[in-house]
């Protein structure tokens, strides 16, 4: 079965969207999610604009990004198997989280080529 | 092929409930919702700013408002909780060897050779595992790191 072949690579993809989510998340999610909407910081914008389009943010946004799906992906597909005890709709569960984060994966990709 | 016929007892779908390291395992879990709605939320925020600072604006506008304010608190808590997870679970999955904290060790035998008795020694290095306390705390030095180099970055 192909999907035995890659497993090993979904593992890989987990771990490293674990660790890059566990280093980067809470200080972006601090600044963007919390401090700058609500005024507590004001970063001006053509600083934040030239630093997002640098080539590296963009290379590195898009692999955080990348990661960060699949890694979640992964997690969820087994927090539905055992968490809501649902191993019987084991396939179209796993269609919909790894499909989702591949499509999440293009549109991030189309992002950061377009800034 | 026909599917084994054991017996499996039925677990209830609120077997998480039970116990609070049950509990705690699913919202580790469940901290995977909050990884992906981040995702999201990046990627609507950098699309804003590539559309100009009237769009970047608009929004921080909405990314202010109380239902999202309140959805990115709770995903804070739960990323939090991520971190703090992994990074005690590290130890665990990986070994992580330094050649500082290892030892020689010596052993001596007397061994015949053409009928006379002469010392042989192996030498071999044992230990060097980092202890997992030292690999838990360099993961929060490199977290300090990270979070004050991306601080300094957005805030110029």
């Amino acid at each position: 079965m192909t999907k035995r072949r890659i497993e090993p690579l979904l593992w890989l993809l987990f771990s490293g969207g674990g660790v890059v989510s566990a280093v980067f998340l809470p200080i972006l999610v601090i600044l963007f999610g919390l401090a700058i909407p609500l005024g507590l910081l004001q970063p001006d914008y053509n600083h934040l604009h030239a630093v997002v389009s640098h080539w590296l943010t963009r290379l590195v946004l898009l692999g955080l990004i990348v990661l960060m799906l699949f890694h979640s992906a992964h997690r969820f597909r087994f927090t539905l198997y055992d968490g809501l005890q649902l191993r019987r709709l084991a396939t179209p569960i796993a269609v919909l989280c790894y499909g989702g984060a591949l499509l999440g994966s293009v549109a991030a990709l189309l992002i950061v080529l377009t800034i | 092929m026909s599917a084994p016929t054991t017996y499996r007892q039925p677990v209830s779908r609120l077997w998480w409930l039970k116990k609070r390291t049950y509990f705690l395992f699913v919202m580790r879990e469940l901290s995977s919702v909050f990884v992906a709605w981040f995702a999201v939320f990046l990627m609507i925020m950098v699309f804003a700013i590539g559309r100009g600072e009237a769009s970047y604006q608009k929004f921080m506008n909405w990314a202010a408002s109380p239902v999202v304010s309140v959805i990115n608190i709770v995903a804070l808590a739960f990323l939090v909780l991520h971190t703090v997870t992994w990074f005690a679970l590290t130890p665990q999955a990986m070994v992580v060897r330094s050649p500082l904290g290892s030892r020689q060790v010596t052993a001596m035998k007397e061994v015949r050779v053409a009928g006379r008795l002469v010392p042989a020694a192996t030498v071999v290095r044992v230990g060097g595992r980092v202890p997992a306390g030292m690999v838990v705390a360099s993961q929060y030095l490199g977290l300090i790191a990270v979070s004050a180099f991306i601080a300094w970055l957005v805030l110029g």
